[in-house]
């Protein structure tokens, strides 16, 4: 007996197969298909989305679970159900983990953690051993092993031959290496963006200058080598516009945005609260409207979440001593439908491919499309309801959010993974 | 008006009749200074920990001296022998010295915004006594209560502050301070330590000492503090001597009644030449002297006092 599901009377939106419009949505064993016969509705799952918006299960290309190593603040599992009440079906991991994931050993250890999870989650490896930015990690084997694509993560590699040499390596593989743009020299002690309010809050700086050098080197060594270098979570007005001129002269640049970038600015800091503490930091009202600006002209590619659970206590400490990070999965889409759509007139549809097929595309997932013989990934979501979101009854292991209490718009009612519903009810299956 | 404050955590947060609430009860805890008995009952029973969790020997002792002369006990809590040494939280060190019936906190940390950190977890007082590069409000408010006592006020006087002000806690309390009794700040030294960032704190920033020394009333060095410099912010103490020293020459660009201040400890021949630190025109020691008045009347305040109740009983 297969499993059929039918998700009626929808607003079905699909930028990959151009969809968008009132319609019903057909799986069968997991799979998308044109239509179900008479005697196949009538077996099927049904899915009332009246009012609703149906899209492509949203891809969200930057995410710490923190599986193996640091289990206190995510699992793969907790990570997973934080990523389906949000509306996302495939997340792509940090390999920040501990140990890192520099071998396969470890990645085997994180697939079949992963394998159990109702979203598909893909981790990538490391650049370089250790994370240490000295010596080149086995690309190939980590590929081998199931990475999707390199990257140091916070740890940027600071030499810029190693650099080079890791993304010409890389390339043989076809894999991209993701990088986080931040020249540490600049950075020593550095709290949070530097400018009036650090000035003003006695916290040591950490200038966009640095990630701008670290953007335009990618962009000169993607030149010089060919390679395609992703760029993780631009901050910066200037990184954007290096972005924007790189993608003119046709370089292989990609680059990601997050919700809190979008959303917020150092504006928020003025009473020392740690869930307004990240890297990149949040930056200036001008460097949030030139993402934003950046997002709108498709110089920027995609919405990542940088989701970054840390425990209360790791998080209740002295500003400077505690780290950065935030979790983001539950509260994405409604941040970009506020920020974007209600704020900056973006179009419904625009948000959506920023968080399904772009995302996807820049790792080439399968994933992030409702064509038929896709896999039937889907979520469907109120685009009107407003409601209270509160971190601590979140499904995230930690709650270190800056949006923990307040009125957010837009509400994920289901997600579906693979035919499966894995959240539905405010409740995760 | 009523002291309303349980903290004493920055001055930007405080108004003009705040500040000029602290400069008065501190004036009646002067006056009481120069008898013969300097010892006052108002905080009798009361405990107060000094908690300093970065070296610190004038604040801390000014502080335990104001607690004393309060009549209140005082438990000095130093890093190097703390718990913190062996990993507990600055949180969890707080609540214990809550749970031993402190009356009040005085903390002393390197991490900026750390006593409002405190203020918003504990129940008793959490008074500040220098944050990271964040504030040292009773360092300003002696600063402030100095100036007072010679100028009569600062409103409309050019105060010029000289040195990192970058790395300095002291001149951002000053410059909170002095903006709301309406002086006229300008900020010197050289452009890697006196960012223009500081633009939107409603001060001129300024790399040229002449201009800014020739009509100032009031000169307030800071120490160079070159044991944080972790990257070259300037090339060397020999050169900032050079180009940013308070030496004889460019003191005789300052009018003759100008007066010189420094927070301590002086670098003697580094920002300041020998001979001007212990000149007629210096006020550094006077402004150790007001310390004391000054955090008495903050301890005070801040255990529930009020400025008009401070009468000194002869």
């Amino acid at each position: 007996m297969p499993a059929l599901l039918w998700i009626k009377n929808g607003h079905v939106i699909d930028p990959a197969s151009k969809r968008d419009g009132p319609g019903d949505v057909f799986a069968i064993d997991g799979r998308f298909v044109a239509k179900l016969t008479g005697a196949q509705k009538k077996a099927a799952r049904v899915i009332n989305a009246k009012g609703l918006v149906v899209c492509p299960g949203l891809v969200d290309i930057h995410v710490h679970f923190r599986e193996p190593g640091q289990t206190h603040k995510e699992t793969m599992l907790t990570g997973a159900h934080a990523a389906a009440a949000g509306g996302f079906t495939t997340v792509v991991c940090m390999p920040n983990t501990s140990p890192v994931l520099d071998n396969a050993g470890t990645l085997h250890l994180v697939n079949a953690a992963a394998a159990k999870a109702s979203v598909r989650i893909y981790p990538t490896g490391c650049i370089t051993v250790g994370m240490k930015g000295e010596q080149l990690a086995p690309h190939g084997t980590l590929k081998a092993a199931g990475a999707v694509a390199l990257t140091d993560d916070g740890l940027c590699v600071q030499s810029n031959e190693l650099m080079r040499r890791a993304v010409e390596y890389a390339r043989m593989f076809d894999l991209t290496v993701l990088d986080h743009c931040q020249d540490e020299s600049l950075t020593v002690g550095a709290a949070m963006n530097e400018g009036v309010v650090s000035t003003r809050l006695g916290l040591k700086g950490w200038p966009h200058a640095a990630e701008d050098v670290i953007v335009a080197r990618d962009i000169i060594l993607s030149h010089y080598s060919g390679a395609h270098i992703h760029l993780q979570h631009i901050s910066s007005a200037m990184s954007v516009e290096l972005v924007r001129r790189a993608k003119q002269d046709g370089i292989r640049i990609t680059a990601e945005a997050t919700p809190h970038h979008l959303a917020l600015t150092e504006d928020s800091l003025a009473t020392y609260d740690t869930h307004f503490k990240m890297n990149p930091p949040l930056r200036t009202e001008a460097d949030r409207k030139a993402i934003i600006a950046g997002l709108k002209d498709g110089t920027l590619d995609c919405i990542g979440t940088d989701h970054a659970p840390h425990s209360p206590d790791e998080k209740d400490r002295e500003f400077d001593f505690a780290p950065n990070g935030i979790i983001g999965l539950e509260t994405s889409l409604a941040v970009c439908l506020d920020v974007l759509v209600r704020q900056n007139k973006f179009k419904l549809g625009k948000v959506i491919d920023l968080m399904t097929r772009r995302a996807a595309n820049i790792l080439r997932l399968p994933a992030g499309t409702l064509e038929v013989g896709a896999n039937a990934d889907v979520c469907v979501f109120d685009p009107k309801e407003t409601w209270a979101y509160d971190a601590t009854q979140g499904h995230s292991k930690s709650r270190n959010s800056p949006w923990h209490l307040q009125k957010l718009t837009g509400r994920v009612k289901t997600t579906i993974v693979g035919g499966r519903v894995v959240f539905a009810s405010g409740t995760v299956r | 008006m009523p002291w309303k404050r349980k903290h004493f955590l920055t001055i930007e947060e405080l108004s003009r009749d705040e500040i000029q609430q602290v400069l008065a009860a501190a004036g009646a805890f002067r006056r009481i200074l120069d008898r013969r008995v300097k010892k006052v009952p108002a905080l009798r029973g009361k405990t107060i920990v000094n908690l300093f969790l970065e070296p610190s020997t004038r604040t801390r002792i000014s502080f335990e001296m104001a607690a004393k002369l309060l009549s209140a006990e005082v438990v000095s809590f130093d890093a190097d022998k703390s718990s913190t040494t062996k990993g507990e939280t600055l949180k969890d060190t707080a609540l214990n010295i809550q749970a031993l019936h402190a009356d009040m906190i005085v903390l002393r940390h390197s991490a900026s915004g750390s006593p409002r950190y405190l203020s918003e977890r504990l129940g008793i007082p959490v008074v500040n006594a220098g944050d990271g590069a964040h504030e040292h409000p009773t360092q300003a408010m002696l600063d402030v209560f100095t100036m007072c006592e010679k100028l009569g006020s600062v409103k409309g006087r050019k105060i010029v502050i000289l040195g990192d002000i970058l790395s300095s806690r002291v001149a951002r309390s000053n410059i909170h301070a002095l903006t709301k009794l309406g002086a006229d700040v300008t900020i010197v030294g050289p452009s890697t330590l006196v960012p223009r960032w500081f633009e939107a704190m409603d001060v001129t920033v300024s790399h040229d000492l002449r201009s800014a020394l020739s009509d100032a009333d009031v000169v307030m060095l800071l120490r160079i503090q070159h044991e944080r410099q972790a990257v070259g912010l300037f090339p060397s103490l020999g050169e900032y001597t050079s180009m940013f020293g308070l030496n004889q020459t460019r003191a005789s660009w300052l009018k003759p009644d100008a007066l010189i201040m420094h927070p301590g400890p002086i670098n003697r021949g580094v920002e300041i030449d020998s001979a001007l630190a212990d000149s007629s025109r210096s006020v550094i020691l006077q402004q150790v002297t007001n310390g004391i008045a000054v955090r008495m009347a903050v301890l005070y305040l801040c255990a529930g006092g009020q400025p008009e109740h401070v009468a000194p009983v002869e």
